[in-house]
């Protein structure tokens, strides 16, 4: 009976009345004390990342300063390098992913968690499951034999076709570049998406779907408008998952991305990603300047990442004042 | 729960249990070309000395000479040689200069992909730098149809194809262009990974070729190794001395014995455009870098053991694997640099 | 039947049959990319592959034995180390925190989530490969384990946060202190949820290569103990793959054949094992 409200979470111990020993003979002081230490160990781990970060790309830091986000060039012969093209790669590529991947994902993921019956809604999630497991480099291998023949032979040119008029689908078709690479980051977050979605779906209370359907609505109207929103806060923090999937992924978007660090407006050109750009040439740089700058690139992954979990946080607050579920994401 | 907990300490102690061994371990970590060669020769010398075990992986040459100069490591490899400011480095820190050993010789081949042409096609120096230049743009371009008079070629836009993750093959194919091209050594110069003027990138000798293969008019540089065992077309390139080479293990090695009398006694040398009629101009040497002082004596008589069989019975294993062997003269000099590793 | 519920009905079902057609994608995707693994590698698959040791090229009869068992015990490392701080983390989060650490706690989650594998494995070497100067199984184990950790940590808070509150109320109202509620009711609960999130995370770091180059590096020998290098599934896959050699590359689909297999064993059996003692009836 109390569903139709807002649940908001327990914030701290019960207030005011039992002492600290109170609380303490009972466990629950102790038990507070422990998972705190273990959530501040998340906290210190990253910072401490950072920090090892921010220390190791010393040198790249003062010869270029800020001019190393604007910067379009990346030579390592010449000592010169700069972000930006890496940094335009990044973000299109994950935006490209997350395009495909979030109808995909929510739409399979209602599928099986509202219409399928049990029994094949868990066996469907063990092989989705699976999607995660695969290694990058098996999906980079299969991107290059399978994907880019596909794309560039008959997704690239239909799009040509049929929308050619937009600035997206412009340029020559190689069947490599920030569509493909898009294309396979999709298939590698779906799961994330998927996985986590439908367990919040199916733990919404039944009550929620019988009051809509009791109402009048039709399946489809209850689902999309009660159940869905209802579980909104999840199936965003599922979202957050396959970003950060997608922004920090390396090896098959290095093998499919074309790997020039060129910006266009065009998603059949070639480009370049900052994790793709790391895992490329970490191994094999010599030299302290090269090596710290790619370390600084791997800094400027953090602050992008750090910007785009901001708006996504803003974006998610503005909207989630209507509306029911939990408050927070 | 308890039972879950019972299970889990008995497996991690039974997988902690150190076997109590005699076995000598030793660990090596670099160059990925060499990688095939190098497993090949750890496990037959294994074979000969049970009682040696040498672990060599291959996380890049950069990775090698990192790993080394920090110490991680016995010994390292590397596919390009330490720069000056790489060698002060590690005397600095160890107190004691890291020596280069070479081990083997590959090359690099230009393969292409031209619908209607079937013919090996001839590359001049200054054909190739203009093309990855970015100055030489369609097939039928008089730089390419020069020596190719009996070819057909389409006036197609060429579809550049490099190297898009760091790698000692890119850095022989750059030098290579450095060399025979002033603008290419200005504009780009040398490196395991460089400023393309133009090109797609693939990653891996096998996403060069794989791009190759399905991009028509396209062309790219792979290993001579990775042409030889995926039976790939590639074009033959003038030499120094004015021929046109189609590379072999044997015009590789041949390179190799051009430099190898003005070569430094550190084996620190570039061979590409090397002198010698028969020698194929893109050619490289690929070093192990080893320590000049080893604190355990068990550790380097294993090392000098295993360099002075790879350097006589160990070449007879390259072949197979399509590996080009080292020159006669550059094994004397070897064999006699050993003797500095104490 | 007036119109527009016949319009509603139609959208209805369309709409659902739209969301049938995701989960197949999904799926047959899943199956393509396994079908394509069992006609590439599916030959090499055989007793040797699971018992024997890597040979060089050109040799027949070896295997990958040592990189299944590194790949077991890098994962084992990885669980104990991230799991814990994981779910501890999260119930911290769902249960005792105030909203501002709350955010600090859940963002640094995020920054960490985002981070490339191959940073997380930079960062490992730093932190315990340079300062003991030889590369690990403990290492490697703990660059899996930071990777795991957010997203054990947000996903268990999110499935904390679901339990519905009549369930808390009416454990406190029979007097449980919190600890107590966590353990025996709330925890419960969100069960299945938790082990979505902690198998999940397995599962991408069961994959991974990039951390492990520079922490576990790879063995061609068997790896005795936690203190040496260790030879894995994908390490071997991304060696294998990207060489030149045709019967490397079959062995590199094996092997990712056998790491999927191993990963969706797992899924099953840790599946079941955890299943019995409790339920929650669906919602």
């Amino acid at each position: 009976m109390s569903t139709a409200t807002t649940i908001v979470p327990s914030a701290g111990p019960v207030a005011g009345s039992r002492s600290f020993l109170s609380r303490l003979r009972e466990g629950d002081e102790i038990a507070r004390m422990i998972t705190f230490l273990f959530a501040a160990s998340v906290v210190f781990i990253t910072a401490l990342l950072v920090y090892e970060l921010w220390v190791s790309s010393v040198l790249p830091r003062h010869k270029f300063g800020l001019s190393f986000f604007i910067t379009r060039v990346w030579d390592p012969v010449f000592d010169n390098f700069g972000a930006l093209p890496f940094i335009y790669g990044t973000v299109v590529t994950s935006a490209v992913a997350l395009c495909l991947a979030v109808p995909l994902g929510i739409g399979a993921s209602i599928f099986l968690a509202e219409l399928a019956p049990a029994r094949l809604s868990d066996t469907l999630e063990f092989f989705i499951d699976l999607l995660a497991a695969v290694p990058s480099v098996i999906y980079g291998v299969l991107g290059i034999f399978i994907v880019v023949p596909l794309m560039r032979q008959f997704v690239e040119p239909a799009l040509k076709n049929s929308l050619g008029f937009l600035p997206f689908f412009k340029g020559p078709a190689y069947g490599i570049g920030f569509l493909t690479a898009g294309v396979v980051l999709a298939i590698m977050v779906v799961p994330y998406i998927i996985s986590v979605s439908r367990e919040v779906l199916l733990s919404v209370p039944r009550d929620q779907r019988e009051a809509a359907l009791a109402l009048g609505s039709t399946r489809w109207e209850s689902t999309w408008k009660v159940v869905v929103p209802f579980a909104r806060t999840g199936i965003l923090g599922s979202i957050f998952l396959a970003l950060a999937r997608a922004l920090g992924e390396t090896m098959a978007v290095s093998m499919v991305i074309g790997n020039a660090p060129t910006i266009s407006a065009s998603l059949f050109s070639p480009g370049d990603s900052i994790a793709s750009v790391i895992a490329n040439q970490f191994t094999e740089a010599t030299g302290d300047l090269y090596t710290q700058a790619l370390i600084e690139l791997g800094l400027v992954l953090f602050l992008l990442t750090f910007i785009l979990n901001g708006l996504a946080r803003i974006l998610i607050v503005t909207t989630s004042q209507r509306g029911s579920g939990q408050g927070n994401a | 729960m308890k039972r879950i907990v019972g299970i889990v300490l008995a497996v991690l102690g039974f997988a902690g249990i150190v076997w109590a061994d005699s076995t000598l371990s030793l660990t090596g970590a670099g160059a990925t070309f060499p990688y095939p060669m190098y497993s090949k020769w750890f496990s037959e010398y294994h074979k000969k000395d049970p009682n040696i075990q040498i672990n060599y992986q291959s996380i890049g040459s950069g990775g090698g000479i990192r790993q080394v100069t920090e110490g991680t490591v016995d010994f390292g490899a590397s596919d390009g040689p330490m720069t000056d400011e790489q060698l002060k480095a590690y005397q600095d820190k160890h107190g004691f200069p890291v020596l280069h050993f070479p081990t083997v010789l590959g090359g690099v081949v230009p393969t292409y992909n031209i619908p209607g042409v079937s013919a090996e096609l001839k590359f001049t120096p200054e054909a190739l730098a203009g093309i990855y230049l970015g100055k030489i743009t369609k097939w039928n371009d008089p730089a390419i149809t020069g020596p190719n008079s009996g070819v057909n070629l389409p006036g197609e836009e060429i579809v550049v194809i490099h190297r898009s993750d760091g790698s000692g093959t890119t850095y022989i194919w750059a030098d290579y262009l450095s060399k025979v091209s002033l603008e290419w050594k200005s504009k780009v110069g040398t490196s395991t990974s460089v400023n393309w003027p133009v090109g797609l990138g693939g990653k891996g000798n096998e996403g060069v070729s794989g791009l190759v293969k399905q991009t028509p008019d396209s062309i790219g540089y792979v290993e001579l190794i990775y042409a030889i065992q995926n039976k790939m077309p590639y074009g033959s390139v003038k030499n120094s001395s004015g021929a046109f080479i189609k590379a072999d293990l044997a015009s590789v090695t041949a390179a190799a014995a051009g430099a190898a009398k003005n070569m430094p006694a550190d084996f620190r040398v570039s061979i590409t455009e090397a002198p010698g009629k028969t020698a194929y101009p893109i050619s490289s040497f690929t070093w192990l870098l080893i320590p000049s002082k080893f604190s355990d004596a068990g550790k380097r008589d294993a090392v000098k053991g295993f360099v002075k069989w790879m350097l006589a019975d160990g070449q007879n294993y390259t072949e197979a694997l399509s590996y080009a062997k080292l020159p006669k003269e550059v094994v004397t000099k070897e064999i006699r640099a050993l003797n500095e590793v104490r | 039947m007036n119109p527009r519920l016949r319009w509603r009905k139609f959208v209805s079902n369309f709409m659902l049959t739209m969301t049938g057609c995701c989960a197949l994608i999904a799926v047959s995707v899943l199956f393509f990319i396994l079908g394509n693994l069992v006609y590439h590698g599916g030959t090499s698959i055989n007793w040797n592959f699971f018992t024997k040791l890597p040979v060089p090229v050109g040799e027949t009869g070896g295997g990958m034995a040592n990189a299944i068992v590194g790949s077991a015990k890098l994962l084992l490392v990885a669980t104990l180390f991230g799991v814990p701080i994981g779910f501890l983390g999260a119930v911290y989060l769902a249960e005792f925190s105030g909203n501002k650490v709350a955010f600090v706690v859940r963002y640094a989650a995020d920054l960490l989530n985002g981070a490339p594998s191959i940073v997380i494995g930079i960062f490992a070497f730093t932190l315990v490969v340079r300062p003991f100067k030889h590369f690990s199984t403990l290492a490697g184990g703990v660059a899996l384990g930071i990777m795991m950790i957010p997203i054990t940590l947000r996903s268990t808070e999110q499935f904390l946060l679901s339990v519905p509150r009549n369930l808390r109320e009416g454990a406190m109202a029979l007097g449980a202190s919190k600890w107590k509620t966590i353990v025996t009711v709330i925890v419960p609960a969100a069960y299945r949820g938790i082990l979505t999130a902690i198998l999940l995370a397995f599962a991408r770091v069961a994959g991974e290569t990039a951390p492990l180059i520079f922490t576990a590096l790879g063995n061609s020998y068997w790896s005795h103990g936690w203190n040496e290098p260790t030879a894995s599934l994908p390490v071997v896959i991304w060696n294998y793959a990207l060489s030149a050699y045709d019967d490397w590359h079959r062995q590199a689909w094996a092997a990712g054949l056998v790491l999927l297999a191993l990963i969706l064993v797992i899924n099953i059996v840790a599946r079941a094992i955890l299943s019995r003692g409790v339920s929650v009836p669906r919602a």
